[in-house]
C-alpha cells in the first residue's frame, strides 16, 4: 500500500506499560469469550486487534474500559487494577476514549453538545473552556462547520469523526476503536482513517479492532490475532500479513484478502 | 335555559378539578420518574421494590386507594398533611391519592420509552465517564421523556377524569357538585352535558397541545 511509509512517521512506542491485562476470563453463560488472555500495551503503542466474527475483540475492549465485567484475572490501566463499580470506576473510564461501531452519539444534543457535555459534567470545567476545546477538536476531525447539527443531521463518516472528537474531548490516557469504521459506506472509511492516523502519529495510545488491513500494515505497531476467545498470535503487522504462524491466521487472512 | 345553574359555583367547582389535577400531575411527574428510574437501577433491591409498586398499585382501584387516604391514614393513623380543616385535609389526601395511583402510569410509560434508546446511548455515555445517575440524568430520560410526550397526555387526561374519584372522600371538585346539582334540579341531561363540556374543556386542549409538543421534541435517529 502507499502508506506504507507511514509506519515510520509513527514514533516508536514511549516507555512504560499502559495497559496490562493478566489472566483475564469472561464467560457469557457457557460461552468462554475470553480465555486466559494476557496483553500488555505500551504507552504511545498502536495495537491492531483483528479476528474472525465472534472471537472476543468486542468483548476485550469493552472489558478494558469495564463496560463488561470479567470473571477473572487482572486489567490495570496506568498501573491501577480497575476499580469495581462506582465513581472510582467512572473516572477511569473517562481516561479510556472508546469509539463504537455504530457512533452512539447523544441523540438528542448537538455535535457541539456532544463534545463539552462529558468535560464540563466529568472533568468540571467552565463550559466556555469546553467549548472552545471542543470546536478545536471538531475542527481537528475536520467537521468544525457542524458543530450545530444534529447527529442525525451529519454522514455516518461525519458522525465517526465527532464520536472521536467526543472520546479525544476527556483527553484520554488511551483510545479503543471497535469496527469503526464497520459501519460506514465505502466512500467514508478513508475520513476516519486519516483521522486515526493523524492519532497516531500523534502518539496516542490505540487499541484499534478492524478488518481495515491497510491501516493496520500503516499505523499498527503490533497486530494481535484474536479467535475463539483467545490470543492465537502476537506479532508485527510486516510479519503477520506476510507470513503468519498459525493455520487459523492463514485462514482468515486468505477469506479477508479475497475481497 | 341555563337558569339552573344560577346558585351554584360551576367554576369553583372546576377550579378544585384543575389543582387536583395540577398538583398530582406535578407529584406523579416527578414519583413516577424516581420509580422508573429505580426499575432501571443496577440495584436489584431498587428494581424489586419499583416492580412491586407498580403491579401492586396499577391493579388496584382508584377508590379503593382514595377511600383509605381518608379511612387509613386520616381516620385511623392521624395523617392530616399538615392541614387544619377537614376540607384542605381531605383535598390533600386526595392529592396523595391520586399521585401514589398515576404515578405507577408514568413509570411504566417512562420505562416504555427508556426501552426506545439504544443501549448504545448509555453505553457512551458511561464510556466518557459519566456515573449510573448521571447518564440517566442528562442522556437517557431526557431522550424517553421526548418519546413519551403522547403517552403521558393519555396519562394526564386520565387523571384529569381520575379526579371525579376525589367525590368519595369529601372534596368538592366538578363531579361532586353535579352529583348535588342532579339531586336538586330537574335537568339530569342538560346538566349531565354542562359538566362533560367542562372536562372536554379541560382535557381537549392538554391533549391537542402535548400532541404538538410531542412532534416538536422527539429525537430524531
Ligand atoms: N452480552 C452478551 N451476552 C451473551 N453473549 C454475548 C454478549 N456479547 C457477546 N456475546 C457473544 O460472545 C462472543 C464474542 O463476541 P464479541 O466479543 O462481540 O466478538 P467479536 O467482536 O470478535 O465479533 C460471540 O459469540 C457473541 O455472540
Ligand atoms: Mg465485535
Amino acid at each position: 500500500m502507499s502508506d506504507a511509509a507511514a509506519t515510520k512517521e509513527n514514533p516508536a512506542p514511549g516507555t512504560g506499560d499502559l495497559v496490562v491485562l493478566r489472566k483475564v476470563n469472561k464467560h457469557f453463560g457457557d460461552l468462554h469469550v475470553l480465555q486466559d488472555i494476557d496483553l500488555t500495551i505500551a504507552r504511545g503503542e498502536v495495537v491492531v486487534v483483528v479476528g474472525p466474527s465472534g472471537g472476543g475483540k468486542s468483548t476485550l475492549c469493552r472489558a478494558i474500559n469495564r463496560l463488561e465485567t470479567i470473571d477473572s484475572g487482572e486489567i490495570a490501566i496506568d498501573g491501577k487494577p480497575l476499580p469495581a463499580e462506582g465513581r472510582e470506576l467512572a473516572a477511569l473510564r473517562a481516561d479510556v476514549g472508546m469509539v463504537f461501531q455504530s457512533f452512539n452519539l447523544f441523540a438528542h444534543k448537538t455535535v457541539l453538545a456532544n463534545v463539552m457535555l462529558g468535560q464540563v459534567k466529568v472533568r468540571k470545567k467552565k463550559k466556555d473552556v469546553a467549548e472552545a476545546r471542543a470546536r478545536q477538536l471538531l475542527d481537528r476531525v475536520g467537521v468544525a462547520s457542524q458543530a450545530d447539527k444534529y447527529p442525525a443531521q451529519l454522514s455516518g463518516g461525519q458522525q465517526q469523526r465527532v464520536a472521536i472528537a467526543r472520546a479525544l474531548a476527556m483527553d484520554p490516557k488511551i483510545m479503543l476503536f471497535d469496527e469503526p469504521t464497520s459501519a460506514l459506506d465505502p466512500e467514508m472509511i478513508n475520513e476516519v482513517l486519516e483521522v486515526m492516523r493523524q492519532l497516531a502519529r500523534d502518539g496516542m495510545t490505540m487499541v484499534v479492532v478492524t478488518h481495515e488491513m491497510g491501516f493496520a500494515r500503516s499505523a499498527a505497531n503490533r497486530v494481535v490475532f484474536m479467535a475463539d476467545g483467545r490470543i492465537m498470535e502476537e506479532t508485527t503487522p510486516d510479519q503477520f500479513f506476510s507470513s503468519p504462524r498459525s493455520a487459523r491466521a492463514k485462514d482468515f487472512l486468505s477469506k479477508i484478502l479475497h475481497h | 335555559m341555563f337558569d339552573f345553574l344560577e346558585g351554584y359555583d360551576l367554576l369553583g367547582a372546576f377550579w378544585t378539578t384543575v389543582r387536583l389535577t395540577v398538583l398530582s400531575a406535578v407529584g406523579a411527574l416527578i414519583w413516577g420518574t424516581v420509580l422508573a428510574a429505580m426499575r432501571v437501577s443496577p440495584v436489584p433491591l431498587m428494581r424489586g421494590f419499583g416492580t412491586t409498586y407498580v403491579n401492586v398499585v396499577r391493579n388496584i382501584p382508584l377508590t379503593v386507594i382514595i377511600v383509605f387516604t381518608s379511612l387509613g391514614l386520616f381516620q385511623t393513623l392521624g395523617v392530616t398533611l399538615g392541614a387544619r380543616d377537614f376540607t384542605t385535609i381531605n383535598f390533600r389526601l386526595a392529592v396523595l391519592g391520586l399521585t401514589v395511583y398515576t404515578a405507577a402510569f408514568v413509570c411504566e410509560a417512562l420505562r416504555s420509552g427508556i426501552n426506545t434508546v439504544p443501549v448504545g446511548q448509555m453505553e457512551a455515555a458511561r464510556a466518557i465517564g459519566l456515573t449510573f445517575p448521571q447518564a440517566l440524568g442528562y442522556i437517557v430520560l431526557p431522550q424517553a421523556f421526548r418519546s413519551v410526550v403522547a403517552p403521558l397526555a393519555n396519562v394526564l387526561i386520565a387523571l384529569t377524569k381520575n379526579t371525579t374519584v376525589a367525590a368519595a372522600i369529601g372534596v368538592a371538585e366538578a363531579a361532586a357538585l353535579m352529583r348535588v346539582m342532579i339531586e336538586n334540579e330537574a335537568q339530569l341531561i342538560l346538566i349531565s352535558a354542562v359538566f362533560a363540556f367542562g372536562f372536554i374543556c379541560l382535557t381537549l386542549p392538554a391533549g391537542l397541545f402535548l400532541g404538538w409538543v410531542s412532534k416538536k421534541v422527539s429525537v430524531k435517529r
